[in-house]
């Protein structure tokens, strides 16, 4: 046996049990987030949300995707066929791509590449295509003006949060997650953590989080009131699923993030306890919570709104955040807290 | 046919047929969704070679950001495909010309191309070596601190040409009413609304 697994074949079906290993982890997590979503939003407005489908509802979402599968698939008449049903799996398969390069500990991460952090933007940046694709294929006005929406506001605030990182990477020196989380192991417990001393851009990263994922207050490319459900106007049946279930994994890949960068992934709070993957799920659910909370208290953003903030309020400010950090790394200010690379973080 | 080889002839076939289709696509925006392709497989084969940092960049810069502009610009065209056509027609043979233009020069780099002496000897060497750096951390080196002066200045050059675009193209309209919204911020509620008691079946 042990043969077999240092082989081409062998290698291939280790790599394809550990992808469907992390695979299933972030579609059972989906199922338990569509439903942990609904039960806080609930929660805020009084009610009760799901609580028919299995124990205390938990079931709901699993029959919700059910529907969702047996239903027909109605494709409109004046739909560009193909793209129209390319759309929704660009969007799936991107969002689950990303996963590829996210650590749960020190060893276990799926594909450690040096530029793991770049791999992860540039998959969130292609993100939109997916929305893109379905507005413009549904031939159909709401859906496109919902596309165009999406694109610009992506595209936005793609661009701050990418000036966010490079803060990150600058302190680090490195564009690995593993560098990364271990240049915040400082012996401080969570003090050591980045959310100290880039804690501006925690605010930051989390608000373009929400605008890039098309959470409200930002999820103006869906905006119900005006726009029916914008790009998924006219989907129906298993592709709207896949967009619904991108859009959910997304999310949930900004809550890794946001853990990543700036709460030490799985690293402990308290210095005496040890690091555990626990940790870094329990960050990841906490972080989920916030968005949750967002979008039941928050009402939504008008679009002109929207692009002044991205780019009056938070471009220039990541911006002039990028050269701070930079000074503050190269004279190694504060003890070195922003050049963990200088003082052996 | 080891695994490498296979991935670069998958990546080789992808980008030319990605290249061929955003040519002969009779839909723009399949075009640029072939064009799309192309550059995805091309930061594949940056992969294969090495140059990891390159290949994201090109998926971030070039399929993030610029073919997103495409697909946006030829979304909103209202594009008569039917002429399009006709004037493919009437455009080929200089299309042709250049194409065999480009044929020739890539003929001339494999056949009659000579290197300078002792190209080997500092391709060997690359600076900083690989030893020391990455490749992420050779290229911040040779950008920032090798030709630091030569990369600044053709990101002026980029600048200005960007500051040429927006001059040309902002005009201030006095007709339109604009949002202040640190005014609008500061409005004081007292002095902008009035409660007015309203008896019944009198009205004000």
């Amino acid at each position: 046996m042990d043969g077999f697994f240092s082989t081409t074949l062998g290698l291939m079906a280790i790599m394809a049990a550990q992808s469907l290993l992390v695979i299933g982890f972030v579609m059972v997590s989906l199922l338990f987030l569509v439903y942990g979503d609904r039960k806080i939003w609930a929660a805020v407005m009084m009610r009760r949300g799901p609580n028919v489908v299995g124990v205390f509802g938990l079931l709901q979402t699993v029959a919700d995707a059910l529907k969702y599968v047996v239903k027909e698939v109605v494709i409109p008449a004046g739909a560009d066929r193909p793209v129209f049903l390319m759309a929704p799996m660009t969007s799936f398969v991107l969002a689950i791509l990303a996963w590829a390069v996210i650590p749960f500990n020190d060893t276990w991460v799926l594909a450690d590449i040096n530029v793991a952090i770049l791999y992860v933007f540039a998959m969130s940046s292609l993100e939109v295509y997916g929305v893109i694709m379905g507005g413009w294929a549904s031939n159909s006005k709401y859906p496109f003006l919902g596309s165009l929406r999406s694109a610009a506001q992506m595209i936005s605030y793609e661009v701050s949060i990418g000036l966010i990182i490079i803060g990150v990477i600058i302190s680090t020196g490195s564009l690995n997650f593993g560098d990364i989380v271990a240049a915040q192991d400082t012996g401080w417990g969570l003090f050591g953590w980045y959310w100290l001393p880039h804690l501006p851009m925690v605010f930051l990263f989390f608000i373009s989080a929400l605008a890039e994922t098309n959470r409200p207050p930002f999820d103006l490319p869906e905006a119900e009131s005006e726009l029916v459900a914008g790009y998924q106007v006219e989907y129906s049946s298993t592709p709207f699923l896949l967009f619904m279930a991108g859009e959910y994994i997304a999310i949930f890949l900004m809550c890794a993030l946001i853990t990543l960068l700036f709460f030490g992934g799985w690293l402990s709070p308290i210095p005496f306890i040890p690091d555990s993957p626990l940790w870094m799920v329990a960050k990841m659910a906490f972080f989920f919570f916030l968005f949750a909370m967002v979008k039941a208290i928050v009402p939504r953003y008008r679009y002109d709104q929207l692009m002044r903030l991205g780019w009056k309020v938070f471009l220039p400010f990541s911006l002039a955040w990028v050269v701070l950090v930079a000074f503050f790394a190269k004279f190694e200010l504060f003890g070195g807290a922003y050049a963990r690379w200088a003082i052996g973080g | 046919m080891n695994m490498a080889d296979f991935t670069f002839y998958l990546f080789a076939v992808s980008v030319v047929t990605g290249g061929l289709l955003t040519v002969t696509a009779k839909n723009p925006v399949h075009s640029v969704l072939w064009l799309i392709l192309a550059f995805l497989s091309a930061a594949g084969l940056f992969v294969l070679v090495g140059a990891e940092f390159v290949a994201m960049l090109l998926i971030i810069v070039y399929v993030g950001a610029v073919a997103v502009l495409f697909l946006f610009v030829v979304m909103m065209l209202d594009i008569d495909f039917a002429s399009l056509k006709a004037e493919m027609a009437k455009y080929m043979p200089l299309a042709g010309l250049i194409g065999v233009v480009l044929l020739m020069q890539l003929a001339l780099a494999f056949g009659a191309w000579e290197f300078s002496d002792g190209i080997d000897a500092r391709l060997g060497n690359p600076i900083p070596p690989l030893t020391e750096a990455h490749n992420t951390e050779a290229l911040g080196l040779i950008l920032y601190d090798r030709y630091f002066l030569l990369f600044q200045l053709s990101g002026l050059i980029l600048l200005v040409a960007m500051i040429g675009a927006i001059v040309l193209t902002l005009r201030h309209r006095q007709d339109v009413k604009r949002q202040d919204v640190i005014a609008q911020m500061m409005r004081d509620p007292a002095k902008a609304l009035e409660l007015k008691d309203v008896k019944p079946g009198q009205g004000l």
